[in-house]
């Protein structure tokens, strides 16, 4: 019987078609989206502290950033450019639009050095060194937040040194100018010239 | 998708937006009242009554907590294995009394719903728009046969830190060497999935040093568990998993290994296969449920946990009733600190928003948890969600485990994390 055939393949037809869509839905739920800036921030502060202001040892404070090195950075941490433990992890949870309201959030809080002990004595030879090999791109002794570098001046050492050790290894791109002055400073001073630095940074409180 | 919004919702959502601080609500209705009171002073109740505060500074917040001074689980098993001590885990309530938070230490009893009332042992009431209960666990004792809370004191949990947490290391100080520590593991759901791992390891790690001799043995009801690669591997690298002079021993579901009967007296647990294990310290972790005052006030459905809307955390049993933490059924979240930490600023937002005659505002959960498996050796689980449009899951939406074939700096850089996040995240608890 044609007709009747016809039908039981219309109707297998559609069964099939209503299971691949019932399969799609239950594989991919659709979700909130538009999440406030303060929203997203505030998740943030279970490691790197309230307002962005770190107690350390070692996760980095994030406030007073500039915006665009903090989407920079976040968008590296997602790509895998710029090396991570977790914030890989973490970064490509957000869409662009989420860090960029990240971004701008974090930059009007005010970035509150970190409270940490130093070698006077290193933090002066330091001083030095940050004014021949660093001040160009990292100004006022690395306090200010440039578009393309962050803020070194205050910032938690344990964190500085790890992300100086992916510079120095690789893991972690330097622009031109930063690796022919990186190389000059180890050069000449060595890792004691990488350890002044530190003090130097941990000593702007 | 811009085209299905009118011009009117646009509006009101990019206004929403730009609003200082665009949770923060400067205005309400006068004479509307705007009390919470938060029942359980930890991770979830402390971060709610908190970010309560933040949202909107009208609100009314009342925390009720028995403990001046609560210690904090995570990190509690690095003082079991000797690397921290009980004070840099124990935290008062000065940072919440300074943010205006009416702290007060008494038991909670009753949630009358229909008063909207909370009543404590003390004898004080506190009449309540919208409550928060964030009770953490209670443990259900009846699944092991000669278990109970008498029982706790020979044979500890250390589940909840504290005198516990005291109690377990002074044993473990005063095991002789060549001795035997087992750790008896709870099945699914329970507070900290990885935490007995951890404890194996922090023990180890201890044992190690100063009683070479001796074995951790973990009893277990599950066929898995938390991190299990990461935890196995640091075992074979540490503590000489698998082989004749194995540190630490790990007994599964495929053994028959939970166990079902303790004998306190003797320091002896019989497991569902039949065997029986006397221990020199023994660590029992039994399955747990939601803590007592959800039951006490009807929260708690069949399962032992509370059903909630995984926006609000409401209580799908009783309105005006939020539960966030341990206790409750946040689908898709792991029960955990972070997480209890994560749910209280969703439920903050959700609550200032409904108090001033908003909708809740969209959702962001975080959770990141950190595993200390031996010196220089962390490792982690961090996921970011999101809430599923139609409410029924909390849904992850980037995250993993920390990668089996990183270099050893990795770990070491997790274990710097590790205590940094927990530095970070008491600051952000207890306002301190």
């Amino acid at each position: 019987m044609p007709g009747k055939t016809r039908t039981y393949l219309i109707v297998a037809g559609l069964s099939l078609a209503l299971a691949a869509t019932a399969h799609a839905q239950q594989k991919k739920k659709e979700l909130v989206t538009g999440a406030s800036a303060q929203m997203l921030a505030v998740t943030c502060a279970g490691c790197h502290g309230p307002n962005g202001a770190s107690g350390g040892p070692a996760t980095p404070t994030i406030s007073g950033f500039n915006p665009e090195y903090f989407m920079e950075v976040m968008e590296g941490f997602a790509s895998g450019e710029v090396p991570s433990t977790i914030m890989g992890r973490i970064a490509k949870g957000y869409s662009k639009d989420e860090i960029k309201k990240m971004a701008d959030y974090y930059a009007k809080l005010p970035f509150v050095p970190a409270k940490q002990s130093f070698d006077p004595a290193l933090a002066k030879k330091g001083a030095k060194l940050h004014q021949k090999y660093c001040e160009k791109c990292h100004s006022e002794g690395g306090k200010k937040p440039e578009e393309d570098s962050g803020i070194l001046a205050g910032q938690w050492i344990p964190y500085l040194h790890f992300t100086m050790e992916d510079f120095i290894k690789g893991d972690r791109e330097m622009t031109k100018k930063m690796k022919k002055k990186v190389k000059k400073l180890l050069a000449k001073e060595g890792d004691k010239g990488i350890q002044a630095l530190m003090h130097y940074w941990a000593s702007q409180q | 998708m811009t085209n299905r919004f009118n011009r009117r919702q646009i509006i009101k959502a990019t206004g929403a937006a730009a609003a200082v601080g665009a949770l923060g609500m400067p205005t309400v209705a006068l004479g509307a009242s705007k009390k919470v009171v938060v029942v359980g002073g930890g991770p979830g109740g402390a971060t709610c009554a908190r970010y309560l505060k933040i949202f909107d500074p009208g609100i009314e917040v009342t925390l009720i907590e028995p403990n001046k001074t609560y210690h904090t689980c995570f990190m509690s098993n690095e003082v079991l294995g000797g690397h921290r001590t009980m004070d840099s885990i124990a935290f008062g309530y000065d940072g919440l009394k300074k943010a205006g938070i009416n702290v007060v230490h008494d038991y909670v009893t009753a949630i009358d719903p229909e008063k909207k009332v909370v009543k404590t042992k003390g004898g004080q009431e506190f009449a309540y728009d919208r409550c928060v209960v964030s009770p953490g666990i209670s443990f259900r004792f009846e699944t092991i046969e000669g278990y109970d809370e008498a029982a706790t004191e020979k044979v500890p949990h250390a589940w909840k830190a504290g005198p516990q947490t005291v109690l377990l290391r002074k044993q473990l100080e005063a095991m002789a060497d060549g001795g035997t520590v087992v750790i008896c593991a709870p099945p699914n759901p329970f507070r900290c999935p990885p935490g007995p791992y951890e404890r194996a390891s922090q023990i180890a790690s201890y044992l190690k040093k100063h009683k070479p001799k001796s074995k951790v043995i973990i009893l277990d009801p599950k066929e898995k568990f938390s991190k299990m690669g990461l935890f196995t591997a640091a075992w074979e690298k540490f503590y000489g998993y698998k082989t004749d002079n194995a540190m630490i021993e790990w007994h599964g579901a495929a053994e028959e290994a939970g166990i079902v009967k303790v004998d306190v007296a003797n320091r002896t647990v019989t497991t569902k296969f039949g065997e029986e294990i006397k221990a020199d310290v023994l660590n029992v972790i039994p399955a747990q449920k939601a803590g007592m005052i959800a039951h006490q006030a009807g929260l708690a459905n069949d399962s032992g946990w509370c059903p909630i809307d995984l926006h609000t955390f409401e209580s799908t049993i009783h309105k005006n009733v939020h539960v966030i933490g341990d206790a409750s059924i946040a689908k898709g979240m792991p029960k955990s600190g972070y997480a209890a930490n994560s749910e209280a600023k969703v439920c903050a937002a959700s609550i200032a928003a409904l108090l001033n005659g908003k909708t809740p505002p969209p959702p962001s959960y975080v959770n990141t948890c950190y595993s200390i498996a031996a010196e220089d050796w962390g490792f982690s689980v961090a996921a970011v969600y999101r809430l599923a449009k139609d409410g029924s899951k909390i849904v992850k939406v980037s995250g993993g485990l920390t990668p089996k074939s990183a270099p050893p700096e990795y770990y070491k850089r997790e274990m710097m994390y590790a205590h940094s996040w927990f530095n970070n995240i008491t600051r952000d608890i207890f306002g301190l």
